[in-house]
Protein backbone atom coordinates (compact mmCIF):
# COMPACT_ATOMS: atom_id res chain seq x y z
CA UNK A 1 0.00 0.00 0.00
CA UNK A 2 1.19 3.27 -0.83
CA UNK A 3 2.03 5.74 2.40
CA UNK A 4 -0.98 8.16 2.97
CA UNK A 5 -0.28 11.84 2.53
CA UNK A 6 -0.86 14.31 5.25
CA UNK A 7 -4.21 15.15 4.08
CA UNK A 8 -5.29 11.81 3.21
CA UNK A 9 -4.43 10.17 6.71
CA UNK A 10 -6.42 13.52 8.35
CA UNK A 11 -9.13 12.70 6.36
CA UNK A 12 -8.97 9.16 7.69
CA UNK A 13 -8.76 10.03 10.89
CA UNK A 14 -12.10 12.36 10.43
CA UNK A 15 -13.92 9.37 8.70
CA UNK A 16 -12.60 6.64 11.80
CA UNK A 17 -14.15 9.67 14.17
CA UNK A 18 -17.34 10.49 12.49
CA UNK A 19 -18.12 6.47 11.53
CA UNK A 20 -21.11 5.02 13.38
CA UNK A 21 -19.63 3.34 16.44
CA UNK A 22 -21.72 0.07 16.81
CA UNK A 23 -24.15 0.45 20.07
CA UNK A 24 -22.38 -1.39 22.05
CA UNK A 25 -24.22 -1.25 25.39
CA UNK A 26 -28.10 -1.77 23.61
CA UNK A 27 -26.09 -4.99 21.69
CA UNK A 28 -24.80 -6.47 24.78
CA UNK A 29 -28.28 -5.91 26.17
CA UNK A 30 -29.91 -7.33 23.89
CA UNK A 31 -27.96 -10.21 23.12
CA UNK A 32 -28.31 -11.05 27.06
CA UNK A 33 -32.30 -10.70 27.11
CA UNK A 34 -32.55 -12.74 24.17
CA UNK A 35 -30.08 -15.37 24.45
CA UNK A 36 -31.53 -15.76 28.33
CA UNK A 37 -34.98 -16.30 27.19
CA UNK A 38 -34.09 -18.33 24.61
CA UNK A 39 -32.28 -20.52 27.20
CA UNK A 40 -35.65 -19.96 29.55
CA UNK A 41 -37.86 -21.57 26.69
CA UNK A 42 -35.25 -24.49 26.60
CA UNK A 43 -34.93 -25.15 30.55
CA UNK A 44 -39.11 -25.58 30.36
CA UNK A 45 -38.91 -27.89 27.71
CA UNK A 46 -35.88 -29.35 30.00
CA UNK A 47 -38.11 -29.47 32.67
CA UNK A 48 -40.82 -30.90 30.60
CA UNK A 49 -38.84 -34.04 29.64
CA UNK A 50 -37.68 -34.28 32.97
CA UNK A 51 -41.27 -34.45 34.19
CA UNK A 52 -41.66 -37.31 32.05
CA UNK A 53 -39.12 -39.58 33.63
CA UNK A 54 -36.27 -38.97 31.73
CA UNK A 55 -33.04 -38.05 33.79
CA UNK A 56 -31.68 -34.68 33.99
CA UNK A 57 -28.54 -36.41 31.76
CA UNK A 58 -31.21 -38.02 29.48
CA UNK A 59 -33.35 -34.55 28.88
CA UNK A 60 -30.34 -32.88 27.36
CA UNK A 61 -31.08 -35.04 23.94
CA UNK A 62 -34.76 -34.26 23.42
CA UNK A 63 -34.23 -30.76 24.85
CA UNK A 64 -31.64 -30.04 21.84
CA UNK A 65 -34.03 -31.36 19.06
CA UNK A 66 -37.37 -29.52 20.33
CA UNK A 67 -35.30 -26.23 20.10
CA UNK A 68 -33.52 -27.12 16.61
CA UNK A 69 -36.78 -27.84 15.79
CA UNK A 70 -38.14 -24.46 16.75
CA UNK A 71 -35.20 -22.68 15.54
CA UNK A 72 -35.79 -24.46 11.75
CA UNK A 73 -39.65 -23.69 12.07
CA UNK A 74 -39.47 -20.41 13.02
CA UNK A 75 -36.72 -19.28 10.59
CA UNK A 76 -39.02 -21.25 7.46
CA UNK A 77 -41.68 -18.74 8.75
CA UNK A 78 -39.53 -15.73 8.71
CA UNK A 79 -39.85 -14.75 12.39
CA UNK A 80 -36.33 -15.86 13.44
CA UNK A 81 -34.75 -13.83 11.33
CA UNK A 82 -36.96 -10.53 12.84
CA UNK A 83 -36.13 -11.28 15.89
CA UNK A 84 -31.97 -11.66 14.86
CA UNK A 85 -31.97 -8.39 13.86
CA UNK A 86 -32.35 -7.15 17.05
CA UNK A 87 -30.99 -9.64 19.27
CA UNK A 88 -27.31 -10.18 17.07
CA UNK A 89 -25.21 -12.73 19.08
CA UNK A 90 -28.62 -13.34 21.31
CA UNK A 91 -30.46 -15.35 18.58
CA UNK A 92 -27.06 -16.82 16.67
CA UNK A 93 -25.45 -18.29 19.69
CA UNK A 94 -28.44 -20.24 21.44
CA UNK A 95 -28.54 -24.26 19.60
CA UNK A 96 -31.79 -22.48 17.85
CA UNK A 97 -29.48 -20.03 15.88
CA UNK A 98 -27.54 -23.32 14.31
CA UNK A 99 -30.71 -24.61 13.05
CA UNK A 100 -31.68 -21.02 11.68
CA UNK A 101 -27.82 -20.92 9.84
CA UNK A 102 -29.10 -24.58 8.46
CA UNK A 103 -32.47 -23.69 7.18
CA UNK A 104 -31.96 -19.54 6.02
CA UNK A 105 -29.46 -20.58 3.31
CA UNK A 106 -30.88 -24.24 2.42
CA UNK A 107 -34.02 -21.82 1.74
CA UNK A 108 -32.17 -18.98 -0.17
CA UNK A 109 -30.60 -21.27 -2.84
CA UNK A 110 -33.03 -23.65 -3.47
CA UNK A 111 -33.54 -22.41 -7.33
CA UNK A 112 -29.82 -24.17 -7.59
CA UNK A 113 -31.69 -27.75 -7.14
CA UNK A 114 -32.08 -30.23 -4.23
CA UNK A 115 -28.36 -31.51 -4.11
CA UNK A 116 -26.41 -28.47 -4.73
CA UNK A 117 -28.64 -25.74 -3.75
CA UNK A 118 -30.69 -26.91 -0.12
CA UNK A 119 -28.82 -30.11 0.68
CA UNK A 120 -25.37 -28.47 0.13
CA UNK A 121 -25.97 -25.38 1.38
CA UNK A 122 -27.58 -26.20 4.78
CA UNK A 123 -23.85 -26.47 5.65
CA UNK A 124 -22.22 -23.44 5.15
CA UNK A 125 -22.23 -22.86 8.71
CA UNK A 126 -23.25 -26.03 10.31
CA UNK A 127 -20.51 -27.74 8.51
CA UNK A 128 -17.21 -25.63 9.47
CA UNK A 129 -19.05 -26.10 13.60
CA UNK A 130 -19.10 -29.83 12.72
CA UNK A 131 -15.62 -29.95 11.81
CA UNK A 132 -14.30 -27.87 14.46
CA UNK A 133 -16.26 -29.35 17.09
CA UNK A 134 -15.42 -32.88 16.05
CA UNK A 135 -11.96 -32.54 15.60
CA UNK A 136 -11.55 -31.18 19.25
CA UNK A 137 -13.56 -33.46 20.97
CA UNK A 138 -11.47 -36.30 18.90
CA UNK A 139 -8.05 -34.56 20.06
CA UNK A 140 -9.53 -34.01 23.75
CA UNK A 141 -10.67 -37.30 24.20
CA UNK A 142 -7.35 -38.92 22.38
CA UNK A 143 -5.81 -36.56 25.48
CA UNK A 144 -8.00 -38.23 27.85
CA UNK A 145 -6.80 -41.89 26.78
CA UNK A 146 -2.98 -41.44 26.52
CA UNK A 147 -3.22 -39.82 29.95
CA UNK A 148 -5.19 -42.69 31.37
CA UNK A 149 -2.88 -45.28 30.19
CA UNK B 1 -34.91 -21.00 40.32
CA UNK B 2 -33.79 -23.35 37.16
CA UNK B 3 -35.37 -20.38 35.21
CA UNK B 4 -33.29 -17.39 36.85
CA UNK B 5 -30.35 -19.37 36.45
CA UNK B 6 -30.86 -20.29 33.12
CA UNK B 7 -31.53 -16.88 32.11
CA UNK B 8 -28.16 -15.49 33.72
CA UNK B 9 -25.74 -17.88 32.01
CA UNK B 10 -27.37 -18.10 29.11
CA UNK B 11 -27.75 -14.31 28.75
CA UNK B 12 -24.07 -14.12 30.15
CA UNK B 13 -22.97 -16.47 27.15
CA UNK B 14 -24.50 -14.61 24.55
CA UNK B 15 -23.66 -11.47 25.74
CA UNK B 16 -19.73 -12.30 25.20
CA UNK B 17 -20.77 -13.42 22.02
CA UNK B 18 -22.07 -10.39 21.29
CA UNK B 19 -18.26 -8.56 22.69
CA UNK B 20 -16.83 -10.14 20.44
CA UNK B 21 -19.03 -9.61 17.56
CA UNK B 22 -18.61 -6.04 17.92
CA UNK B 23 -15.37 -5.83 19.10
CA UNK B 24 -13.50 -7.93 16.42
CA UNK B 25 -15.81 -7.98 13.79
CA UNK B 26 -15.93 -11.67 13.47
CA UNK B 27 -18.95 -12.90 11.42
CA UNK B 28 -21.56 -15.10 13.03
CA UNK B 29 -20.24 -18.41 11.80
CA UNK B 30 -16.50 -17.58 13.12
CA UNK B 31 -18.35 -16.79 16.62
CA UNK B 32 -20.13 -19.98 16.56
CA UNK B 33 -17.18 -22.14 15.49
CA UNK B 34 -15.45 -19.96 18.07
CA UNK B 35 -17.73 -21.10 20.59
CA UNK B 36 -18.11 -24.85 19.87
CA UNK B 37 -14.58 -24.89 20.13
CA UNK B 38 -14.34 -23.25 23.60
CA UNK B 39 -17.36 -25.10 25.29
CA UNK B 40 -15.44 -28.83 24.27
CA UNK B 41 -11.60 -27.57 25.41
CA UNK B 42 -13.63 -25.81 28.82
CA UNK B 43 -15.56 -29.58 28.85
CA UNK B 44 -12.11 -31.10 28.67
CA UNK B 45 -10.71 -28.74 31.44
CA UNK B 46 -13.27 -29.70 33.54
CA UNK B 47 -14.55 -26.26 33.87
CA UNK B 48 -18.21 -27.09 31.56
CA UNK B 49 -19.56 -29.33 34.18
CA UNK B 50 -19.48 -27.02 37.05
CA UNK B 51 -21.27 -24.04 34.72
CA UNK B 52 -24.29 -27.09 33.27
CA UNK B 53 -24.65 -27.85 37.12
CA UNK B 54 -25.42 -23.76 38.02
CA UNK B 55 -27.06 -22.44 34.30
CA UNK B 56 -28.92 -26.28 33.36
CA UNK B 57 -29.81 -24.83 29.82
CA UNK B 58 -28.55 -21.76 29.90
CA UNK B 59 -25.50 -23.82 29.71
CA UNK B 60 -26.57 -27.00 27.15
CA UNK B 61 -28.43 -24.51 25.02
CA UNK B 62 -25.83 -22.03 23.47
CA UNK B 63 -23.95 -23.67 21.54
CA UNK B 64 -20.91 -24.11 23.88
CA UNK B 65 -22.96 -26.96 25.44
CA UNK B 66 -22.86 -28.73 22.27
CA UNK B 67 -18.89 -28.73 22.47
CA UNK B 68 -19.54 -29.97 25.38
CA UNK B 69 -21.92 -32.47 24.46
CA UNK B 70 -19.31 -33.89 21.98
CA UNK B 71 -16.61 -33.89 24.54
CA UNK B 72 -18.40 -35.36 27.40
CA UNK B 73 -20.17 -38.26 25.12
CA UNK B 74 -15.89 -38.76 23.91
CA UNK B 75 -14.81 -39.48 27.29
CA UNK B 76 -17.78 -41.90 28.79
CA UNK B 77 -17.08 -43.60 25.57
CA UNK B 78 -12.89 -43.88 26.44
CA UNK B 79 -13.91 -45.08 29.75
CA UNK B 80 -16.61 -47.59 28.38
CA UNK B 81 -14.69 -48.69 25.25
CA UNK B 82 -11.37 -47.81 25.40
CA UNK B 83 -9.36 -46.26 21.93
CA UNK B 84 -12.42 -46.31 19.65
CA UNK B 85 -14.54 -44.65 22.02
CA UNK B 86 -12.48 -41.39 20.96
CA UNK B 87 -14.11 -42.32 17.73
CA UNK B 88 -18.01 -42.80 18.63
CA UNK B 89 -18.44 -41.06 21.45
CA UNK B 90 -19.14 -37.52 20.44
CA UNK B 91 -21.60 -38.35 17.50
CA UNK B 92 -22.97 -40.35 19.94
CA UNK B 93 -24.14 -38.48 22.56
CA UNK B 94 -24.43 -35.22 20.03
CA UNK B 95 -26.19 -37.46 17.73
CA UNK B 96 -30.15 -36.16 18.56
CA UNK B 97 -28.93 -32.46 18.35
CA UNK B 98 -27.43 -33.23 14.78
CA UNK B 99 -29.78 -35.86 13.21
CA UNK B 100 -32.78 -32.89 13.73
CA UNK B 101 -30.55 -30.33 12.83
CA UNK B 102 -30.13 -32.67 9.42
CA UNK B 103 -33.73 -33.94 9.01
CA UNK B 104 -35.99 -30.64 10.31
CA UNK B 105 -33.57 -28.38 8.66
CA UNK B 106 -34.29 -30.00 5.38
CA UNK B 107 -37.42 -30.67 5.73
CA UNK B 108 -38.44 -26.68 6.62
CA UNK B 109 -35.94 -25.76 3.79
CA UNK B 110 -38.24 -27.64 1.25
CA UNK B 111 -41.55 -26.49 3.24
CA UNK B 112 -40.74 -22.62 3.22
CA UNK B 113 -39.29 -20.16 0.73
CA UNK B 114 -36.89 -17.19 2.09
CA UNK B 115 -39.69 -14.11 2.94
CA UNK B 116 -38.60 -11.29 0.87
CA UNK B 117 -37.12 -8.23 3.06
Amino acid sequence: MQKLTKEQQDYQNLVNLKKPKPPYIKNIFMAFLVGGLICVIGQGIMNFFVSRGFSIKEAGAPTSATMVFLGAFLTGLGIYDKIGKKAGAGSIIPITGFANSIVSPAMEFKREGYVFGVASKMFVVAGPVLVYGMTSAFIIGLIYYLFKL
Amino acid sequence: MDYVMAFIVGGAICAIGQVLMDATKLSPAHVLVLFVTLGAVLSGLGLYEPLVEIGKAGATIPLTGFGHTLVRGVIEDVDKRGFLGIFTGGLTSAAAGITAAVVFGYLMSLLFNPKSK
